[in-house]
């Protein structure tokens, strides 16, 4: 990676002025991780492009959209992995998926170098369907047996493509998660709901809607994302900091927990046809409200809702 | 084969297997011994969150439960359930829950074994038939990433093209022989051979815990690069530690 | 997809030490732009793959006005171009030098 000499102070400032959901993929990686400490694996130099997009007349990017490699975090030895959201949509195609699965297979086997995972994904690449969903499944099992193996995977996610389709499934198999407000999770698109099912089941052109539906204070809320953060580098870094210094365990008493929490979530609130009803019967008062609410308004009132937890996922 | 007829030729001497709501839940003698657990999904229904949260609460019975029986997953299904409510409800959770509940029993002693006999598409594709270690399928069987006319319409290429395309590459394309070459499907078994012989035999080959997905899809010449690039990286990040 | 390659014999290397940068992303209307110290000091040489067929006069043009103008010395730069208009291309070319140029940390 190429940079300036940056001195410390400047990086704090750096990380506090730009904003996560503009910054390529390459620029978090290089804001987010302690000045000049990033060492990619399988660079763009390697030129380990995409077999298939040829196919399709479309173009190819060196580094097929994913940086996998380490780093320091406050000194720390850590993992990175970051989609490039703006490429192909940030979706997972063969050489794509393949970097974050063997980086996974690292992480199981370091066991004690977390893993934090820049999350900026449409889901699975049409153009090598297959490949991609193989991989996100790969992707998966490598992240449990990480876990298993007592190793902590952090996702952040608030970039332009969301977390969407395969993605959504591998963020819910991470350690925790944070998430800013332009952040979205979910496993079908507005437009596929849409088409499937109808206007009047999902309008996707109503962009209040899909925040409310998706969107970051809604998973915050209903507990689908741990944290909510600022759209800055600062803002992520901290927070991965934090879910980072949690202890995290993954084994059956965990995931009873999580049997519990989602029957617990569904019983809640599995009558309610939108997320204001969601946020009403979770205790909030003014619920029209919160889609307008400032950050640390926000995080205050979410925190008297829903501490994050740390016993499930 | 109707899934009458698959679960007489898995389990001869019978078995405990019910249906509810398009989930099937029970248990079968094996050919060697011992008995297997069967649940899955049948008769084409989507995966919302119920029906995840039904199957996972099952593989954490088994789990429960102690011991080493095997898992049997049966795979009839349409995609994930494509709603409002499902989404709203946080579905990634649910489906990425079910897939760790059936990686973890997997690694705890239950060998996994997927099989699909009917469809399966995306998310349910991943949280139930890609979650087992093993994967195979009868003939017939349909699974698919996205159907080709969805697939025309975002990508905004004719189905024509799309088919044309599909003749010279195993990577995108809905169906068996796609996603075997890929690596995704195992085997396809011999329906006219008895299952419990065929499961039997699969269980006897101690498939080794780690995921040989790739290696297979090398092997078949459907994904050239993946194996390849995931050692690589492996190895790479192990050095610089 | 068509690929364009050009040598240029310059001046002057470019300035600096640092072997690689990158820049830019392969999207609608951008590109990327990978740049290596690996050629003789007063050879440059521009290799473009681009989805936009038959351009090739106005990439000539564009690549003869960023050689002149910089004289990127024992440079290649590699170019996935996502359909980027001429004065986007000029900019990334621009912007690679400058981060190849930059001191070492």
């Amino acid at each position: 990676m190429s940079t300036a000499p940056i001195a410390k102070r400047d990086a704090g400032d750096q990380r506090k002025a730009v904003s996560w959901y503009e910054a390529s993929a390459r620029e978090r990686v290089r804001l987010f991780l302690d000045v000049h400490s990033f060492q990619e694996f399988i660079g763009p130099e390697k030129r380990e492009i995409s077999p298939h997009l040829r196919t399709f007349n479309l173009p190819e990017q060196f580094d097929d959209g994913m940086i996998v490699g380490r780093g320091l975090l406050e000194g720390r030895k850590v993992f990175i992995a970051a989609q490039e959201g703006r490429f192909m949509g940030g979706a997972f195609g063969e050489v794509h998926g393949a970097k974050l699965t063997g980086l996974l297979r690292a992480v199981r086997d370091a066991q004690s170098i977390p893993l934090v995972i820049l999350l900026d994904t449409g889901g699975v690449r049409l153009q090598e369907a297959n490949a991609g969903e193989l991989a996100i499944a790969e992707i998966m099992r490598a992240l449990i047996e990480a876990r298993t193996a007592g190793a902590k995977v952090v996702g952040l996610i608030g970039g332009r493509a969301g977390c969407y389709g395969g993605g959504g499934l591998i963020a819910g198999c991470c350690s925790a998660l944070a998430v800013s407000e332009q952040g979205r999770i979910s496993v079908s698109g507005p437009e596929v709901i849409e088409t499937n099912r109808g206007v009047e089941e999902f309008d996707s052109k109503d962009r209040a809607l899909v925040w409310r539906t998706m969107g970051g204070k809604h998973r915050r809320l209903l507990g689908v994302a741990d944290m909510f953060v600022d759209d800055t580098i600062e803002s992520f870094r901290l927070a991965a900091l934090h879910l980072i210094r949690r202890s995290s365990r993954f084994d059956t008493d965990v995931l009873e927990s999580e049997q519990l929490r989602l029957s617990q979530r569904l019983q809640q609130f599995g009558l309610c046809t939108d997320a204001i009803d969601i946020w009403r019967a979770a205790g909030i008062g003014d619920a029209e409200a919160i889609p307008g609410m400032a950050t640390d308004d926000f995080i205050a009132l979410a925190n008297t809702i829903r501490e994050p937890r740390y016993d499930a996922r | 084969m109707t899934l009458d007829e698959i679960l007489s030729s898995l389990f001869p001497h019978g078995h405990d297997v019910g249906k509810d709501h398009g989930l099937v839940r029970g248990s079968g003698a094996l050919a060697g011994g011992g008995r297997i657990q069967v649940l899955g999904v049948v008769d084409r229904t989507p995966i919302g969150v119920d029906e995840a949260l039904q199957l996972s609460d099952w593989v954490l019975d088994v789990i429960a439960q102690g011991g080493s029986d095997p898992i049997l997953i049966l795979v009839d299904s349409d995609s994930q359930r494509m709603s409002k409510r499902e989404e709203l409800l946080g579905l990634n959770e649910y489906l990425a829950h079910l897939a760790k509940a059936v990686i973890h029993a997997d690694l705890q002693g239950h060998a996994t074994v997927g099989l699909l006999f009917g469809h399966t598409a995306a998310g349910a594709f991943i949280a139930t038939a890609l979650a087992a270690r093993t994967l195979v399928a009868l003939p017939g069987a349909q699974p698919e990433v996205m159907d080709l006319p969805s697939m025309a319409r975002v990508t905004k290429l004719s189905i024509e093209t799309l088919q044309e395309k599909a003749k010279s590459t195993p990577i995108f394309a809905p169906g068996l022989e796609n996603l075997a070459q890929t690596g995704a499907v195992f085997a396809t078994w011999d329906e006219k051979r008895p299952l419990a012989q065929q499961l039997q035999g699969l269980l006897d080959e101690h498939r080794a815990h780690h995921d040989q997905r790739a290696a297979l899809g090398k092997e078949r010449d459907g994904r050239p690069k993946a194996a390849d690039i995931q050692e690589r990286v492996h190895e790479l990040a192990l050095q610089a530690q | 997809m068509e690929t364009l390659s050009y040598h240029h014999k310059v001046p002057q290397r470019a300035a600096g030490s640092k072997r690689m940068a990158i820049v830019g992303v392969v999207a609608s209307g951008n590109l990327e732009v990978l740049v290596e110290r690996v050629l003789p000091d007063t050879h440059c040489e521009l290799d473009i793959k681009t989805a936009a067929e038959g351009f090739g006069a106005v990439w000539e043009r564009v690549v003869a006005d960023f050689v002149e103008l910089r004289s990127p010395g024992g440079l290649r730069l590699s170019v996935n171009d996502g359909g980027a208009r001429p004065d986007t291309v000029a900019l990334r070319l621009a912007q690679a030098v400058r981060l190849i140029e930059e001191l070492e940390p």
